[in-house]
């Protein structure tokens, strides 16, 4: 890192939407070949900024500077020009085309009339060595793994001589393997002099690559820091604005009847092939039930038959002792499953609709909410505004906002709050905590627990360790469409689980 | 929280924006073919405002492109994409003829069952399509074009059925029975001086209420709604998507059948054989659209239609042509589609206006 050059300068940006001041007074200084971790809670405003940085939103107020410079950004183009580039965390690939295609369009080099594809090709090449960023560049988008779509965004961005690189959550969707290449590649890109900004709430990965990081709370500058100096928990209190406690407080409790008892079940895949053979498994009340397994061995398709989207072959499901197998997701949640989903856009909630229309999204047709076909406004909005409030969904008096407009965090807290209060006796939380930063998760861990010492049943399936052996009473290894091996939650240690999940027999 | 109003976020002001330069290009169109716009346009507001007969023609005009309409916005607002309005426009006209021509029952209650035959056509035309796409997933958009066509050779059969034919008189059905029109008693046409004048306008702005009230306040268009904008979240809160994408549709269909029997009862009173689709339901489209897809917006867009279909009809006594109408309505439709387009534009412009 180059102490001295500062490339990127902003200075008491504020952004207001409407009513609302997304960015409140926002500094941030990005020298050159630094790693500058920008790390705020969900819905914090740490999007607004970076969108104000690539010209997509133009600041209320505030300056922006870029090598001292001081720069007004009309749209991205400008910000391209300046040398900023954006990877964002969905990408904007287009999938039938090539790797080279994609990196090469609208700045196309054309002879004459035709792009000269050789010369792309070429150019292609020469960046992906220059910093170890293996792509095939004939390979369609569609063909290829997640890992190489964003080695490829990150080459559109180098293809058009950024110096900045913007990365919106980098690691969201990629694999650990995944995350370790990117790692090094950002490790290449600063010894070559280029700066990264880094949008992540995944304190682990700021530790482990970044030189300074500038907090932001509820759209406010809090402060920006040398990360080397700080420890995870400094950072999470400083990103929070109070002490967060990364263990689950959990009393012992004596689990009481089975509640969940699935037996001997079959199922397919969507390509016909067996993906359960034969998988047991019970749920007591009062206990939660961690279900670990590497991704495909079958979780996916259970989670979906137990909540009714899937019919399976043969077997038998039962809620506290009533036959549930193959019926209608209305029927099993009469019968006392309720569901946190595993996608919060497709199954969770209609992002149209407000939030206080989701949250009555499984009970309009009961009372209070509708009588005689008809909807009731005042009860329908004062229970919005109750779980609005217990729920800390963010921003408050968002009864009438489309649930599309929250950020991913408070959108997982409106499910939350509707599957909470729903008192079914089985609860399933698939990845409950997916893309939520520390603060949110201690408070959706708080409210698992909850719903457990209230003596539900609670069934967690997540690819994250840590949380199932936080979480867990009990865990079951799936692997291949079994239960392969169960232990106890606090003697569960990662190693052991691995193994198991691995196909390993516990020793 | 202090709300300051502002022209710019109004959807109404691109609409009358976009109706605006509708009519410039249609004055450009008018130039060319070598007409005074001035001549041209003042012919359609004369034909529309001068007289208030003619308002009442205008009414007349409006009522089944308002139903038509409300056909098209409540598809569009649950989800699905019902353009085989024009279908079941046809097959609820016919229904309502035959059953006009067949029935003898007494005067309100025959008009009634011929409505509610009507509805019912529409909607078990839309409900057919609907099974096709729920149960062997064929996309709606392709079955509701191939109904369009199977209605309307239907309706040409069934025209020269000899019991329903009129003989000797040209390529059209007998007369509806008089009991079964919706026409207004013999004093207020001839007060009028209206020989049309009909209750339909009155049943398209009962429907638009009751249509607006179902959207809004039921549990039903929330369920429907639901479904529309998210099907698989809808399905996983345990709402039946399959049951509402048809009761969307069929509630759908039989608000364009309604439109074809009105069609029938009040204005026409007879059915003719046609050599081409008349096209009430793909008007429906575009009042739909110049309505923002609401019901109550149907109301004003579909008396605009109607105004420029019965103002238009007047064009050819100027020797402008009438198809004028079709280029303006075009480019109103073409710029309400990109009307956000616009709203980006005027916002950046009066921002830089207010620094």
């Amino acid at each position: 890192m180059d102490e001295k050059t500062v490339v990127i300068e902003m200075k008491n940006i504020v952004k207001k939407f409407g009513d609302f001041t997304a960015n409140d007074g926002i500094n941030l200084t990005v020298h050159k070949g630094e790693v500058h971790a920008i790390l705020g809670e969900n819905g914090a405003g740490k999007s607004t900024l970076m969108n104000v940085l690539y010209g997509l939103y133009q600041p209320t107020s505030g300056q922006i500077f870029v090598k001292g410079q001081e720069m007004h950004f009309s749209g991205p183009k400008n910000a391209i020009e300046a040398g900023i580039g954006m990877v964002h965390q969905h990408f904007m690939l287009i999938q039938p085309f090539t790797v080279t295609d994609n990196i090469i369009l609208g700045v196309e080099p054309t002879r004459g009339l035709v792009v000269d594809k050789k010369l792309a090709r070429q150019k292609v090449v020469e960046l992906s060595e220059r910093y170890g960023m293996a792509v095939d560049p004939d390979a369609r988008i569609q063909d290829i793994s997640v890992g190489m779509q964003q080695r490829v965004e990150i080459l559109k961005v180098l293809y058009r001589g950024a110096d900045v690189l913007i990365l919106d959550e980098p690691t969201a969707s990629l694999t650990p393997q995944e995350i370790e290449e990117l790692m090094a590649i950002i490790e290449n890109l600063t010894a070559d002099g280029k700066s990264i900004i880094l949008i992540t709430h995944k304190l682990k990965e700021i530790k482990a690559c970044s030189d300074s990081c500038t907090i932001i709370r509820q759209g406010k500058y809090i402060q920006t820091v040398k990360v080397a100096e700080c420890s995870e928990n400094d950072l999470a209190a400083m990103m929070v604005g109070r002490a967060v406690s990364f263990s689950v407080n959990k009393q012992e409790q004596t689990p009481g009847d089975v509640v969940l008892e699935v037996k001997d079940l079959h199922a397919k895949d969507y390509r016909g092939v067996e993906i359960l053979r034969g998988l047991n498994l019970n749920v007591r009340s009062g206990e939660i039930v961690g279900l670990a397994g590497v991704d495909g061995n079958g979780q996916t398709e259970l989670v979906e038959i137990l909540t009714g989207l899937k019919k399976a072959e043969s077997g038998s499901v039962t809620m506290l002792g009533t036959d549930i197998f193959n019926k209608t997701p209305r029927e099993v949640f009469q019968y006392g499953v309720s569901s946190i989903p595993a996608d919060r856009q497709k199954h969770g909630l209609v992002l149209d609709f407000s939030v206080e229309d989701n949250l009555i999204l499984q009970h309009f047709e009961e009372e209070p909410f509708s009588s005689r076909g008809i909807l009731n406004r005042a009860p329908i909005r004062s229970q919005a505004t109750e779980l609005i409030e217990k729920f800390d969904v963010r921003p408050r008096q968002s009864e009438l906002r489309p649930a599309g407009t929250l950020s991913g965090g408070n959108q997982q807290k409106v499910i939350i709050a509707r599957e909470v209060t729903n008192d079914k006796a089985l609860l399933i939380a698939v990845n409950p905590t997916r893309g939520l930063d520390v603060g949110a998760i201690e408070f959706v861990h708080k409210y698992i627990v909850e719903q457990r010492n209230k003596g539900r049943a609670v069934l967690l399936v997540s690819f994250e360790l840590d949380e199932i052996m936080d979480l867990s009473d009990r865990i079951d290894v799936i692997f291949d469409g079994q239960i392969t091996g169960e232990v106890p939650g606090k003697e569960a240690n990662e190693k052991e689980l691995g193994f198991m999940m691995a196909g390993g027999k516990k020793a | 929280m202090k709300k300051k109003f502002n022209i710019l976020e109004l959807d109404v002001f691109y609409t009358i924006l976009a109706i605006v330069i509708g009519f410039i290009i249609g004055a450009i169109f008018l130039v060319i073919a070598g007409i005074s716009p001035a001549v041209a346009y003042g012919k359609l507001f004369s034909s529309v405002f001068s007289k208030p007969k003619y308002l009442i023609w205008t009414l007349i005009y409006a009522s089944p492109v308002i139903f038509t309409g409300l056909s098209v916005a409540f598809s569009f607002r649950t989800g699905v994409f019902n353009i085989g309005a024009e279908g079941q426009y046809i097959v609820g006209s016919l229904t309502a003829c035959v059953l006009g021509i067949m029935l003898q029952l007494p005067p309100v209650v025959h008009a009634i069952v011929c409505i509610l035959g009507a509805a019912l056509a529409g909607a078990l035309w839309s409900f057919i399509v609907g099974l096709m796409k729920v149960k062997r997933g064929i996309h709606e958009v392709l079955s509701f074009i191939m109904f369009n066509w199977i209605a309307f050779y239907l309706s040409n059969y069934v025209v020269n059925i000899p019991i329903i034919h009129k003989e000797g008189g040209g390529e059209a059905t007998k007369d509806v029975a008089a009991t079964a029109r919706i026409l207004f008693p013999q004093s207020i046409i001839k007060l009028t001086d209206c020989s049309a004048a009909n209750a339909g306008f009155f049943l398209a702005v009962i429907a638009a209420i009751l249509i607006w009230i179902i959207i809004e306040k039921t549990t039903l268009g929330f369920k429907l709604k639901a479904v529309g904008f998210n099907r698989s979240a809808a399905e996983y809160a345990g709402i039946n998507a399959d049951a509402s994408i048809l009761t969307a549709l069929s509630i759908s269909g039989a608000l364009a059948g309604i439109g074809g029997a009105v069609q029938i009862l009040g204005m026409g009173g007879r059915l003719s054989q046609l050599a081409a689709q008349e096209g009430f339901g793909f008007e429906g489209i575009t009042v739909a659209l110049i309505g923002s897809s609401s019901p109550i917006g149907c109301i004003f867009s579909g008396l605009f239609y109607g105004a420029m279909k019965y103002g238009g009809s007047k064009l050819t006594m100027v020797k402008a042509p009438s198809e004028v109408i079709n280029i303006i309505m075009g480019c109103v439709i073409i710029f309400i589609a990109i009307s956000h387009v616009f709203k980006t534009l005027f916002k950046r412009f009066s921002r830089k206006e207010g620094k």
